[in-house]
């Protein structure tokens, strides 16, 4: 929670609120995110994460509070200015057309050349993409229904990276898949850190969290919980973040003995 | 495998090469995961020419096929509309009824009225159009499902046929009129047959190696020589079989080449344009579609026009291939059999699949049943239990082959 600005954060969120008529979702949010970041948003339900991401791909905008995004404060009224300023969101249901094969679904509504697709470049630019984030699809002319679910993952996540985003959303991408599945979108935000995008993940998962994430915002009530570096805290210690069980000045505590030392740790 | 690998097949758990032989097993791979594509109407088609051949040996004349011919044309335009309701997963049931409206109105216009027949045919269509742009309306804004705006619509717009065409009922059309003579009589000279047959498969092969040119330098696999040649060569001598036996009697009409042509047009829209690929999205997951930035709306109503524009066009060839309007026309079974002609031809009533080509097909099976019952001198209650069982089997096909897919994840 510590509100210093970091230089090198693409994306950062000061006193950001909202409310949905008496009920205050989100009160006096701060987040950062650097370049090369993976920061996961943990909580309960009801703790404002959607609400969070919401806000962040354009779908609610915050009632007060300012959004610093490459240097300069921006507004995001609309998902298509999120996917202008450079801010991808992969939702949980992922959006994908079964009956379309990998090239098809990369480029759903941003075809190259409408009136005569040049399948070619399309799938010479998916073949790019999925070996960027070293995918394990074999071939990019089946239809998605033939993929598993972390293949299907990875196009979502492969879609995002079409317009080169900075910051790229992830909305619980391991809550439906299996172990070995898992461990694929796993790398594949390691993938994603090292090509030096920053990432948000929302996740349920600790293990997922302690096993990608770089740094855990937990959210509790609408508000900041707690700001750890994920080498700092204990899966209970962040488990006791969520549901409230520590006292504020302990949670507070912790990222700055984080910081003392892991020199120039983001926060 | 090839020995330089190509960017896309350096997966090791890619089977099959890129040749011939690579081309020939993924078509059977396919076929084993439920894909099937038009091979279960193509084996349907060779089944039923053959039992109807052997019951009544004039079924696969050359007088009788160029008959066959024209009699799809109509229908055949009309299932072109119906195959791109049911990509987007909807339904038009009022396609007969807007197909006999628009015969009515273009009747009425040209031979009550006297207008010029261009004028009358474009109103008919215009008219066609403004329908489909309604249904959209109600689809759209009012969210009813097309099921019901269009049952609506059949009734309704039968009765506005049966008003149009006043208490005569039935209107002529001059013989000498050249609409009527285009559907009549109107034959391809053999000569441009042929050339057609020429251009066809030139430009399959011209466009086949130019994308193959294409994707090899984009360091792509692609198809090789032989099977680029021979794929032309077969359309080639299929196409020119074709010219040769119409030839032998009245040749190929100019209203059959009209639908072909339509067909033609489809093809690429629904295959090589982004409003294709909309199309296709649509009908897989609207949600998907929606959050990928398209404007599925304006893809609705796009399509429910087409299909509209498509039922008066229908209407306007079976009108001239009658060389009258009457109150039956568009009647009995011209919706069911072009509704039949786009499932047969594999299109998916649950929406995201099928091809323009299959309404050809379609309308091919429908129409030899047709026309082979007749000539058997069978009555219509028959030939409307055997069209209504060869529906069944083409669903149970399509049902059986999607249980497959699913199974081997190509749903």
């Amino acid at each position: 929670m510590s509100p210093t600005q970091q230089t090198d954060s693409v994306l950062s969120l000061r006193g950001i609120s909202k409310t949905f008529g008496a009920v205050a979702a989100l009160t006096d949010i701060s987040l950062d995110v650097a370049a090369g970041q993976v920061v996961a948003i943990v909580g309960d339900n009801g703790a404002g994460k959607s609400t969070l991401v919401k806000i962040l791909s354009g779908v609610h905008p915050p009632d007060t509070g300012e959004i610093t995004f490459a240097g300069r404060a921006v507004r995001i009224p609309t998902p298509a200015a999120a996917h202008k300023l450079g801010i991808a969101t992969v939702f949980q249901d992922l959006a994908l057309c079964e009956n379309l094969n990998v090239i098809q679904n990369l480029f759903l509504g941003q075809e190259i050349r409408p009136l005569r697709l040049n399948d070619v470049a399309m799938e010479t630019r998916s073949w790019e993409l999925l070996r960027q984030l070293s995918a394990k699809i074999p071939s990019v002319r089946v239809p998605v229904a033939a993929l598993s679910g972390g293949q299907r993952q990875t196009v979502a996540i492969a879609r995002s990276l079409l317009g080169d985003p900075k910051i790229i959303i992830l909305d619980e991408p391991t809550a439906a898949l299996g172990v070995a599945q898992t461990a694929e979108v796993l790398n594949l935000i390691d993938r994603l850190r090292e090509n030096g995008h920053g990432v948000i993940m929302i996740s349920h998962n600790m293990a997922d969290v302690k096993a990608v994430a770089d740094t855990v915002v937990v959210l509790r009530l609408g508000r900041n919980n707690g700001v750890f570096g994920v080498d700092d805290v204990s899966t209970e210690d962040i488990i006791a973040a969520i549901t409230g069980a520590t006292d504020n000045a302990v949670t507070r505590r912790v990222p700055r003995r984080g910081e003392d030392q892991k020199e120039g740790s983001p926060s | 495998m090839n020995s330089t690998m190509t960017t896309d097949r350096q997966d090791e758990r890619l089977r099959g090469g890129t040749g011939l032989r690579g081309a020939f097993t993924g078509v059977l791979d396919r076929a084993r995961a439920g894909d099937l594509g038009v091979i279960p109407v193509v084996v349907g088609l060779v089944v039923i020419w053959t039992v109807l051949q052997i019951l009544n040996p004039i079924f696969l004349s050359s007088a009788n096929l160029v008959n066959l011919t024209l009699e799809s044309a109509a229908v055949g335009v009309i299932a072109l509309g119906i195959v791109c309701v049911l990509l987007v997963g909807q339904i038009d049931l009022s396609v007969g009824s807007v197909s006999g409206l628009s015969g009515a109105v273009l009747a009425v216009l040209f031979v009550s009225e006297g207008l010029p027949v261009w004028l009358a045919i474009l109103a008919a269509v215009v008219l066609g159009a403004v329908i489909g742009w309604v249904y959209a309306q109600l689809f759209n804004r009012f969210g009813v499902p097309s099921f019901v705006i269009t049952l609506a619509g059949l009734l309704g717009f039968l009765g506005l046929q049966l008003y149009v065409l006043g208490t005569k009922g039935s209107i002529n059309l001059p013989f000498d009129s050249g609409l009527v003579n285009f559907a009549q009589l109107a034959f391809v000279p053999a000569w441009l047959s042929y050339t057609f047959a020429v251009v066809a498969a030139g430009g399959l092969f011209a466009s086949g190696w130019l994308h193959a040119r294409e994707r090899r330098k984009a360091g792509l696999s692609a198809m090789g020589m032989p099977a680029l040649v021979l794929r032309s060569a077969a359309l080639l001598v299929a196409l020119a079989f074709l010219v040769w036996y119409l030839g032998q009697t009245r040749g190929v009409g100019w209203m059959f080449v009209f639908f072909v042509a339509l067909v033609l047009i489809m093809h690429y829209l629904l295959s090589r344009t982004k409003w294709g690929r909309s199309v296709y999205a649509v009908g897989g997951n609207v949600e998907a579609a929606r959050r990928a930035g398209i404007n599925v709306k304006a893809v609705f109503t796009s399509v429910f026009v087409l299909c509209s524009t498509f039922a008066a066009v229908g209407g306007i060839l079976a009108a001239a291939r009658l060389a009258a309007a009457n109150q039956s026309s568009g009647g009995g079974d011209v919706n069911l059999n072009a509704i039949a002609a786009a499932v047969i031809g594999g299109t998916s009533l649950f929406g995201g699949r099928g091809t323009a080509f299959g309404a050809l097909l379609g309308i091919i099976v429908i129409q030899s049943i047709s026309s082979g019952l007749t000539l058997l001198n069978l009555d219509s209650s028959i030939r409307f239990m055997v069209t209504g069982a060869v529906l069944l089997l083409a669903v149970v096909v399509d049902s059986v082959s999607r249980r497959s897919r699913t199974s081997h994840g190509r749903a």
